[in-house]
C-alpha cells in the first residue's frame, strides 16, 4: 500500500506542470466560461424563461456535448497524457526497477487517470453552479437565483463517470501498450463515432453493452426521468457493464504489464 | 558473489541474444562488461534488472534467486541503462526529488546528488535542455541516489568529454574502495575498463568469451610498440634480424611487442644510429577488435 501511495504522489508531481493534468481543469473552466458569455448575451431572449428551465439549458449544453463526443475525447486524452509521460522520456525502466511492486506502480497510474477524470467532472458541475449563480448576479433579469439543481447536476456528473470506466481502462491500457498517439487515438475516436451511431442512428438494443455508447445513454432522455422522480436511476444497465468492463479491463492491464518486457 | 548467473540464455524471437552466460562478479569489485555494440550487453543488464523475464537459466543477486526476492534484491542496485531515464519536462532536481520520494530517501539527497555529478548550476534547468553529457552525469547521480550496495551502469561514460569521464571514473574507484560498493559497468572501449576495472566480462554474440582479473586479461591483452618510420619494410627486416618479434607491418608504421621502456629505447636507438628515420615511436594498446582475435586463436 505505501508503494501505491508513493507511486500517486509522484504521478501528480510529474504531471502537474502538463497539458494533461491542466486539460481536466481547464477544459470545465472554459466551456463553461463560454456558455455563460452566451447566455450573458443573449439575456433578452433567455429572461422570459423561468427558473427551472433556465438552470436545464445552463447545464445541459456542457452536458450534451460531454455525453457524445467531448467526454470519450478528454477520457482518450487523460489516458494517453499518463502514460505517455513515461514513454515520451523512456521511463519506464526506472518505473520498473524501482523497489515497488509492479501492480503499485500500475495501479497508481490507473487511479491517477481515474482522479483526473473524477477532477474533471466534479468541476463541471461545481462550475455550473458557480457560473450560474455569478451570471444570477452579474445579469439579475436571468432568473438563476430561483432554482437549486445542486443535487441533479451532481447526480447526473456521478452517472456520466461511473458510465466512461469502461472507455478509460480500455484506453488506458491501450495508451500503455502503444507508444504511438495515433493507434489509442484512432481506435478511441473511432469507437467514440460508432457508439453514437450505435445510439441515435441506429437504435441498437444492445448499444448498452459498446462501451463507447455508455456515456451517451447514461444521460439520454435523463431530463424526463428527473422530472418524474428527484432522484436519478444510477445503476442503470449501461453503468453497471461500463463498471464491469472497468474492472475486467484494469485486471488484465495488471497482468500485460507484469509481462511486459521494457525493451 | 555479488552477481552469478547460471546458464542464462534469451531470445528475441527466435534469434538468440545471450547464450549461456555464465557471470561471476566478486563483491567490492569494478567489473568491466566488455563487448561491442550488439553483443547482448544490455540485454544481460535488463536480464539482471528483471526488467526482461529470464527465459533460461538462473540469477542470484547478493546471494538470492532474482525472480523470489526482486524488491529486496532491486532496493540495493541503482542502475542506469542505454540513455538515461529522464523526465525531460522536470528539472535536473526535479528528477532527483521525484526519485528520492519514491525510495523513501532525504529529499535532502537530492542536492547532494547534484553536487556529486556537477550539475549544481544547471539544478534548476529543464532537464530536456541538457547535453548529453550533462543527462548521462543526472543519470548517475539518480543511480546512486539510493546509496544502494551494487551500481550497474550501461556504457556510463557515453557522451561525456575527458574531463567527465576522467571524474566518472575517479567517482567510481572511490565508491568501491571507500564505501565497499560493487560496480558493474558495461562498455564497448577496452582501454576504459582497463582503467579502472578489477574484473573483466567480455562478450561477442551473446556469448562469454572472457571473465577473469584485470591481472589474467593482461596476459592476453599485451601492448605493443607502434614505430612509424620511412621505409617500414626494411626496418621490419632490420629489426627481425636483431631478435624483435614484429607482429604487423603497414606503409606507415610496424610493430612489435612490448616488453618495456629500456626495450623501447634500445629499438628506437638501434634503428637511429641504422640510418632509419624514426618519424615517432610509442606504446599502444591493442583494440577489442584485436583481443577478440587474440582471445579466440588462444581457445
Amino acid at each position: 500500500m505505501k508503494g501505491f501511495i508513493l507511486s500517486l504522489q509522484s504521478e501528480f508531481y510529474k504531471s502537474r506542470n502538463t497539458l494533461g493534468f491542466w486539460s481536466a481543469i481547464l477544459l470545465p473552466l472554459i466551456l463553461m466560461f463560454l456558455v455563460s458569455v452566451g447566455f450573458y448575451l443573449n439575456y433578452a431572449k433567455l429572461m422570459k424563461m423561468p427558473s427551472q428551465m433556465l438552470w436545464g439549458q445552463f447545464a445541459g449544453v456542457p452536458m450534451a456535448l460531454m455525453g457524445s463526443l467531448l467526454l470519450p475525447m478528454l477520457v482518450i486524452f487523460l489516458a494517453y497524457s499518463v502514460n505517455n509521460i513515461e514513454h515520451r522520456s523512456d521511463t519506464w525502466k526506472t518505473l520498473f526497477t524501482l523497489p515497488i511492486p509492479k501492480w503499485s506502480v500500475y495501479s497508481a497510474k490507473y487511479f491517477y487517470t481515474v482522479f483526473l477524470l473524477f477532477l474533471s467532472l466534479v468541476l463541471f458541475a461545481s462550475i455550473t453552479i458557480g457560473f450560474g449563480n455569478l451570471l444570477g448576479l452579474i445579469q439579475p433579469k436571468l432568473k438563476f437565483s430561483g432554482y437549486h439543481m445542486e443535487g441533479e447536476l451532481f447526480q447526473v456528473y456521478a452517472k456520466l463517470f461511473l458510465a466512461s470506466l469502461g472507455i478509460l481502462s480500455i484506453q488506458f491500457v491501450m495508451s500503455l501498450i502503444w507508444k504511438d498517439f495515433l493507434k489509442p487515438m484512432g481506435i478511441g475516436f473511432l469507437g467514440t463515432i460508432v457508439g453514437i451511431i450505435l445510439v441515435t442512428a441506429a437504435h441498437w438494443e444492445y448499444a448498452y453493452a459498446f462501451p463507447y455508447s455508455q456515456p451517451l445513454l447514461s444521460i439520454m432522455g435523463m431530463s424526463k426521468k428527473m422530472k418524474d422522480s428527484n432522484n436519478l436511476d444510477m445503476l442503470t444497465k449501461e453503468v453497471g457493464v461500463s463498471l464491469a468492463i472497468a474492472a475486467v479491463v484494469y485486471i488484465a492491464g495488471y497482468f500485460i504489464v507484469k509481462r511486459k518486457s521494457i525493451k | 558473489m555479488v552477481i552469478q548467473t547460471e546458464n542464462l540464455n534469451f531470445y528475441f524471437g527466435k534469434q538468440p541474444v545471450v547464450k549461456s552466460l555464465s557471470l561471476q562478479v566478486p563483491e567490492g569489485s569494478i567489473f568491466g562488461f566488455l563487448g561491442p555494440n550488439g553483443a547482448g550487453k544490455t540485454t544481460t543488464i535488463k536480464l539482471l534488472l528483471n526488467l526482461l523475464q529470464t527465459q533460461d537459466g538462473n540469477i542470484q543477486i547478493f546471494g538470492q534467486d532474482l525472480k523470489a526476492n526482486r524488491l529486496k534484491i532491486l532496493s540495493q542496485i541503482g542502475s542506469l541503462i542505454e540513455q538515461p531515464a529522464i523526465y525531460t519536462h522536470l528539472t535536473g532536481k526535479e528528477n532527483l526529488i521525484n526519485r528520492a520520494r519514491l525510495l523513501q530517501v532525504p529529499v535532502s539527497r537530492a542536492d547532494d546528488m547534484l553536487a556529486l555529478v556537477h550539475l549544481k548550476d544547471a539544478s534548476h534547468k529543464k532537464a530536456g535542455n541538457y547535453s548529453l553529457g550533462m543527462k548521462q552525469r543526472l543519470g548517475i547521480g539518480l543511480a546512486m541516489l539510493g546509496d544502494p550496495k551494487l551500481l550497474i551502469l550501461d556504457e556510463p561514460t557515453n557522451g561525456l568529454d575527458p574531463n567527465g569521464i576522467i571524474e566518472i571514473r575517479e567517482l567510481l574507484m572511490k565508491l568501491v574502495k571507500e564505501q565497499n560498493k560493487t560496480v558493474f559497468v558495461s562498455s564497448h572501449l577496452l582501454a576504459e575498463i582497463e582503467r579502472m576495472a578489477t574484473h573483466v566480462g567480455i562478450i561477442n554474440h551473446g556469448a562469454m568469451m572472457f571473465q577473469g582479473s584485470i591481472k589474467d586479461l593482461e596476459s592476453i591483452s599485451q601492448p605493443v610498440v607502434q614505430v612509424e618510420t620511412d621505409n617500414t619494410v626494411d626496418a621490419a627486416n632490420f629489426l627481425r634480424k636483431n631478435g624483435h618479434d614484429v607482429t604487423n607491418v603497414t606503409d606507415t608504421f610496424l610493430t612489435v611487442p612490448y616488453v618495456s621502456k629500456d626495450i623501447t629505447a634500445a629499438i628506437n636507438a638501434s634503428l637511429h644510429n641504422n640510418g632509419h628515420q624514426v618519424y615517432s615511436i610509442g606504446k599502444m594498446q591493442k583494440d577489442l577488435e584485436e583481443l577478440f582475435l587474440n582471445i579466440t586463436k588462444q581457445a
